[in-house]
């Protein structure tokens, strides 16, 4: 079975390649990539005249909330919801029910996703048993069943003893330590933003002091131990200034921003509605400003969804007890291409490689590459095409997305797993 | 000009002129206070809920008198918070509104927003009794009308507003419909009790009660809820009175024509003592016979109301 993609703009930043190609496929791999193959080679030919070809998108922070929460989302609807939005890799976060602290569940998620999956899933271990933050998980055991990182997601690890030793055991597999900065105490039931927002609408305020303490902290852990660590979802201003010092210092630390921190501001917040509400919470333009700089420079090294569904039965609720979190991997294209390329702040070699090669480099996955003898895993995308956001065509089995509504310019237009078509627009 | 708001959701979003037309509305409402039979057929066959997921004497039983003067019939809805589950709420609000067939609903809440959310899901009247530390426009517009009959005009009015000003809806709510009216307004509280950002609301800062006291026209005195000490904002009740408390000695040194004014229930000698009460400058009781003129007057215009005449006659 042999696919041949015809004249489309192949961008591959790892090889450098940025012009218009022919890319053969074939037995699921890269075969060749030259100016010009004949149709007579494939079996199926995509005229890819005026759309870009870029390696499939890698997102290292998800949740398909299987095993526990399927009525959120699964597996099989997560991973088509990211190969709806150009994503052929994913790393899923641990925080399901129940946590992935044991070599076991990590098989258990794998096996899935090889049956129903239209993505690569690649499971991230806990950090410590049932995520409580006490007692490292088997992190050996975890590791060898093929968890990929290791982190206890939407808890810090308050105490910074375990951290230490997080980060000291985790350089035995040279995984990354993942970690969502957040002091419990600082952030306490706060639900958006502290500032004039949180004032104005009477909301309890996190501010931004609970991000960038443990940030702080962190960062002189890693110094300490050599472990690696990598921040997820960075949001302010501060924290990027701290992991832009840490990395002239050479410590190993690595970052993320989503692409809701990249696009909305805490006045987003303002109406109510229980889909701006995020954790860690949506900042300020300042604060906006600080990370697009942070991409540009690379101190921030990627961009991740945190795709996070919730029913709408827990969304359509108080604001402050609705549970914090929006989906995104159907929206984080339009909405870089939108909001950071075409405003000009990056190119799209630079998103594409911070969406691909990046991602996968910091989980040392063999991902995000058009390599010949690669596996053909690719995005097709149609960087002119408009679209209007309706969650309700959305793949992933929630709707919690205050993107809704939205005119956004740049959409996918297939996606390729292993050489199989998983998502024709 | 013409009311066109189905919601009263709070002062941040009305123009002046809305605000004036609720206190003319008011004012006009009051006209009935002196009179025997205190009934106005104006909301006849209309149906008023009242749902309160707070308790609050004070505030429901205001609505529940405005809504039957104007011959409302009105269903008082109280609910005990601890047998909801917490997110239960909102859907069982809905249902209980549609199963009553209600035109209009107030709505107390200790979450910041609900009554949006209710306003958006329901095509009948809205009104917000205060939600968690956002908006109480009601109390708002109440303390507007006692200081507009106490001082005539906002117009370069110095009002101080003391106390915790972080978790209270009545300071948002006064700091809104005051500055819309032209008044200059301080907040005075510890700075743990003063919220990030105030400022922008063009307000002015103060941590000290007493560079302050002596210049003011008006003081709103706010009520302390006990537990914000449990929770380390401030060292010990007894501190934050002698800090802020308004007493005898403090009000020797404010203006003879000061204006007192307190939402209610009030901590006796914590944040005001009794003889402060008892000053002949506070208007305490008139804030609450303002508070029924007030509901009226917005019950009214939300349900479509035109004119005083109409009101009145």
């Amino acid at each position: 079975m042999s696919l041949l993609i015809k004249g489309g703009q192949v961008l591959d930043p790892i090889n450098k390649r940025n012009g218009i190609f022919d890319v053969l496929i074939a037995d699921g791999k890269i075969r060749e990539i030259a100016p010009e193959i004949s149709r007579e080679l494939a079996y199926e030919v995509i005229d890819a005249d005026g759309k870009l070809v870029v390696p499939g998108l890698v997102d290292m922070h998800v949740h398909l909330r299987e095993p526990g929460r399927e009525d959120e989302e699964t597996i099989e609807s997560g991973t088509f919801s990211a190969a709806k939005g150009g994503f052929t890799s994913v790393a899923c976060m641990p925080n399901t029910e129940p946590p992935l602290d044991k070599g076991p569940l990590i098989e258990f998620v794998k096996e899935k996703a090889l049956k129903v999956g239209s993505a690569n899933v690649f499971p991230i271990g806990c950090v410590t048993k049932g995520r409580d933050g006490a007692e490292l998980a088997e992190m050996a055991e975890l590791y060898s069943a093929g968890a990929v990182a290791f982190s206890d997601d939407g808890n810090s690890i308050m105490r910074s003893e375990v951290m230490r030793r997080a980060l000291e055991y985790s350089k035995i597999f040279n995984a990354p330590i993942i970690v969502h900065e957040e002091d419990k105490e600082l952030a306490a039931d706060g639900s958006m933003n502290e500032g004039y927002v949180s004032t104005r609408l009477g909301l309890k305020g996190i501010p931004k002091a609970a991000e960038e303490v443990m940030v702080a902290r962190d960062i002189v852990l890693a110094q300490l131990t050599g472990g690696r660590l990598h921040i997820a979802h960075v949001t302010s201003a501060g924290s990027v200034d701290m992991i832009r010092d840490a990395k002239k210092k050479g410590i190993k630390v690595t970052a993320e921003v989503t692409p809701h921190h990249l696009v909305l501001t805490d006045e987003a917040v303002d109406g109510f509605d229980t889909n701006t509400k995020v954790s860690p919470p949506l900042r300020t333009s300042k604060d906006i400003e600080a990370l697009i700089e942070g991409l540009k420079d690379g101190t921030i090294d990627t961009i991740a969804t945190d795709h996070a569904p919730h029913t709408r039965e827990e969304k359509e609720t108080e604001y402050d007890i609705a549970p914090p979190g929006m989906i995104g991997l159907e929206t984080a294209f339009p909405l870089v291409m939108t909001y950071l390329v075409r405003k000009g702040h990056l190119t799209v070699e630079e998103v594409i490689s911070k969406m691909t090669i990046e991602p996968a480099r910091i989980l040392r996955l063999d991902k995000g590459t058009l390599t010949i003898g690669a596996d053909a895993d690719i995005a097709i995308i149609d960087p002119e095409k408009e679209v209007t956001l309706d969650v309700k065509n959305f793949a992933s089995k929630s709707r919690n997305s205050p993107f809704h509504g939205w005119r956004l310019q740049g959409i996918i237009y297939m996606t390729i797993l292993s050489g199989r078509v998983v998502y024709r627009s | 000009m013409r009311w066109k708001r189905k919601d009263l959701m709070g002062l941040e979003e009305l123009e002046p002129w809305e605000i004036e037309l609720v206190l003319d509305t008011a004012e006009a409402c009051k006209g009935i206070f002196s009179r025997d039979i205190k009934k106005l057929p104006t909301l006849r066959g209309k149906t008023m809920v009242n749902i309160f997921y707070e308790p609050s004497t004070r505030t429901r039983t205001s609505f529940e008198v405005a809504g039957k003067w104007m011959s409302a019939d009105v269903i008082n809805v109280s609910v005990n918070t601890s047998s909801v589950r917490k997110g239960e709420s909102l859907r069982d609000t809905l249902k209980t509104i549609q199963a009553v067939g209600a035109d209009v609903v107030a709505i107390r809440h200790s979450a910041a927003g609900v009554p949006h959310m209710l306003g958006k899901m329901l095509d009948i009247s809205v009104i917000n009794a205060g939600d968690g530390a956002h908006e109480h426009p009601t109390q708002g517009l109440l303390d507007l009308l006692t200081i507009r009959e106490k001082k005539g005009s906002f117009e370069g009015l110095k009002v101080a507003i003391v106390g915790d000003i972080s978790h209270s809806r009545v300071a948002k709510s006064n700091i809104w419909g005051l500055k819309k009216l032209g008044a200059e307004v301080t907040v005075i509280g510890p700075s743990t009790l003063i919220p990030f950002g105030i400022e922008d609301m063009g307000v002015k800062v103060s941590y000290d009660l007493d560079e302050v006291i002596h210049e003011v026209d008006v003081v709103n005195v706010l009520r302390l809820q006990l537990e914000r000490q449990r929770k380390g904002l401030f060292p010990t009740v007894r501190e934050y009175s002698k800090l802020y408390g308004i007493n005898r000695d403090r009000l020797k040194r404010a203006k003879e024509d000061l204006l007192i004014l307190h939402p209610g229930p009030a901590n006796l000698g914590i944040e005001i003592t009794q003889d402060a009460c008892d000053d002949p400058r506070a208007a305490i009781t008139e804030q609450v016979t303002n508070g029924v003129a007030v509901r009226m007057a917005v019950l009214y215009l939300v349900l479509g109301g035109v004119s005083d005449n109409e009101l009145i006659n």
